[in-house]
């Protein structure tokens, strides 16, 4: 038994990357940032507002949320919808008592579906981020590019439309993209995209139609992970939440700022049971000077303003 | 296939030569990081894909290049505030992609060992020539980049061939951290050479704890002590080793900071530790114990 003869061959083993999406840069060696009024953290809040169909045909995988019985899975619809019906009014409240906003990641089929939902986001000020088309139409390597390029004008025109915003930001469906994703993404206006977990700072990335930047959201700061995939308790939760602040905010100073981003689904996290852990650690994040609520497109300004040309 | 993998005799933990450490420490105590460079589009093994979504799989890959930008710089820094030097075990195609990262080990006074060229190249399905290949590239690599001669070996992603053990020992590496069979170093019977296996751990490997058993970063800190205090206890006897493999992309994520420096802390302020590399711990065990042990382990019975 041997392998192929390429299996022992690295023609990308060179310095860098194995690709050219974006250039080889650590952290600690970066330029510095300054978020201006002696901020220290900025505070980036994404609640994903999201419909999974209830014919899903969960290719080429299910995501998180995704319908698990036989058809019709009406228990996970429903709990999936209950996010848009209920919880998502229970971040709101929770970021309001501390006067904090937040970037919705919006599926544009939930905005055509409740208008009323994407009013209430507007209405608070919140950024919406182009989260796809719904749950059902994930971005991946097997898609033609004019498919894509469809799929993606499609979502960002509706939530354009219903928003009356820019829409400057992207989060593909379960962070699942093709190797074309970001060039068509600049391609139709788009400044950042939210699927890359390789940084805690946005970082510039090249694409066939010019510069775009990544955004850290997170995978790990997510209730979804913590409260559903890892059955963490809701203390836990919270603690999670808090540490992860604890050690940006030692890191931070008025010279050198952080961003802690944290990814909320209103299915779990709007659940009676939990909210009350985001409520405490949003306390806790909010008791500190120097922590600054922003939107995604208000971080990416700042941090661009600050980057040496 | 064997029904054995025969690298080892029966040594029951409870009537061994006594082990004593450099100084009467109880536990010779390392720290492993995992440095790896994982490709985003690696020709594909047999045997088993690299990326568990279709390519590209950007999430996965992303993740864990975290490590190498952010995570293992902080790692970094929390080795330095606990005095502890890491054992790296090295993806060698690293030296070429990222040399700042070898760089900062090897000011540290960081031991190199090989985990393979990339943790997307897996061994099972070579041939002898071409798993000969991979593990002379690793020794010429770690020569060429930190002049340290190569003593240690974990397989690239835990991925073997039978002759794996036999290769490595032959082609002068003192010291495997593939078998997980005991708290102690152990000979490892090869065709050639004088080879040991060094506990490694799964239980207290990030990995383990953080992407398969799904735990808290409070509670890896609990495991951590648990397991040491234990250990600290049995060495008093003869003695024991602790290691903690680590990943940066793991444990250099903020919000798991904190519990791990807490835990590392604790054990670092113990007297009677040996904080020692992979390499110091084998070349004491092959020079002091290796053939006590191996004289002294019973042969093991063919199962019918």
């Amino acid at each position: 038994m041997s392998l192929d003869k390429e299996y022992l061959e690295y023609p990308l083993r060179r310095y860098g990357m194995d690709h050219k999406r974006y250039d080889w840069s650590m952290l600690p060696q970066r330029h510095s940032v300054k978020w201006g009024n002696e901020n220290r953290v900025a505070l980036w809040i994404v609640p994903a507002l999201e419909w999974f169909p209830l014919n899903m045909q969960g290719k080429p995988f299910k995501p998180m949320g995704a319908m698990q019985t036989a058809y019709p899975d009406f228990r996970h619809y429903t709990l999936r919808d209950y996010g848009n019906r209920v919880g998502i009014f229970r971040i709101m409240e929770a970021l309001e008592n501390h006067g904090l906003k937040a970037s919705a990641a919006m599926n544009a089929s939930v905005a055509v579906r409740y208008p009323a939902l994407v009013k209430a986001c507007v209405d608070r000020g919140w950024e919406i981020v182009a989260n796809g088309l719904d749950m059902d139409h994930l971005h991946h390597g097997g898609m033609s590019e004019d498919e894509e390029r469809a799929l993606i004008t499609t979502s960002l025109d509706i939530l354009r439309k219903a928003s009356g915003q820019q829409v400057r930001g992207w989060l593909s469906p379960a962070k699942s993209e093709s190797w074309n994703t970001p060039d068509l993404l600049k391609e139709a206006g788009v400044d950042y995209l939210c699927d890359w977990v390789n940084d805690d700072m946005p970082y510039s990335m090249n694409t066939s139609a010019g510069q775009i930047y990544s955004m850290p959201h997170p995978i790990d700061i997510d209730d979804a992970t913590i409260l559903v995939q890892n059955h963490h308790t809701e203390n836990d939760f919270r603690d999670q939440l808090i540490d992860q602040f604890d050690v940006l905010y030692k890191e931070s100073s008025a010279d050198n700022g952080r961003v802690m981003a944290i990814s909320l689904h209103p299915w779990v996290i709007g659940q009676p049971y939990r909210i009350r852990a985001l409520e405490e650690a949003l306390a806790h994040i909010a008791r500190h000077r120097g922590v600054w609520s922003a939107t995604g497109s208000e971080i990416l300004g700042a941090w661009k303003t600050g980057q040496p040309a | 296939m064997k029904r054995d993998p025969n690298f080892y005799d029966y040594l029951p933990y409870d009537a061994r030569p006594k082990i004593e450490w450099p100084n009467g420490a109880r536990v010779a105590f390392w720290v492993a990081p995992n440095v790896e460079f994982y490709e985003l589009n690696p020709p594909r093994n047999p045997s088993r894909a690299a990326w568990s979504r279709p390519a590209p799989d950007i999430q996965n890959y992303s993740y864990r290049d975290y490590g190498n930008r952010v995570g293992f710089w902080r790692m970094l820094d929390v080795m330095k505030r606990c005095g502890m030097r890491g054992s790296v075990s090295l993806n060698v195609a690293m030296c070429e992609h990222h040399p700042e990262v070898i760089a900062a080990c090897a000011e540290n006074h960081w031991e190199f060992y090989s985990h393979g060229t990339y943790n997307t190249r897996y061994l099972m399905g070579m041939d002898e020539a071409q798993e000969r290949a991979v593990i002379q590239d690793s020794i010429d690599t770690i020569r060429k980049h930190t002049g340290q001669k190569l003593d240690g070996w974990l397989a690239p992603a835990l991925t073997y061939t039978d002759r794996t053990m036999d290769l490595v020992a032959e082609m002068g590496l003192t010291y495997v951290c593939d078998l997980f069979h005991d708290d102690q170093p152990g000979p490892v019977k090869t065709a050639k050479g004088k080879l040991a296996s060094i506990p490694y751990s799964l239980e207290m490997n990030d990995t383990i704890v953080y992407n398969v058993n799904q735990v808290s970063p409070r509670r890896y800190g609990d495991i951590i002590k648990r397991q040491f205090d234990r250990l600290y206890r049995e060495g008093e006897k003869s003695g024991t080793v602790m290691c903690i493999p680590l990943h940066p992309y793991l444990i250099g994520q903020p919000y798991r900071l904190a519990a791990f420096e807490e835990a590392l802390q604790y054990i670092t302020s113990h007297d009677k530790v040996w904080l020692a590399t992979g390499r110091e711990i084998a070349e004491h065990f092959n020079t002091h114990y290796y053939d006590a042990f191996a004289k002294a382990a019973h042969a093991v019975g063919e199962a019918p």
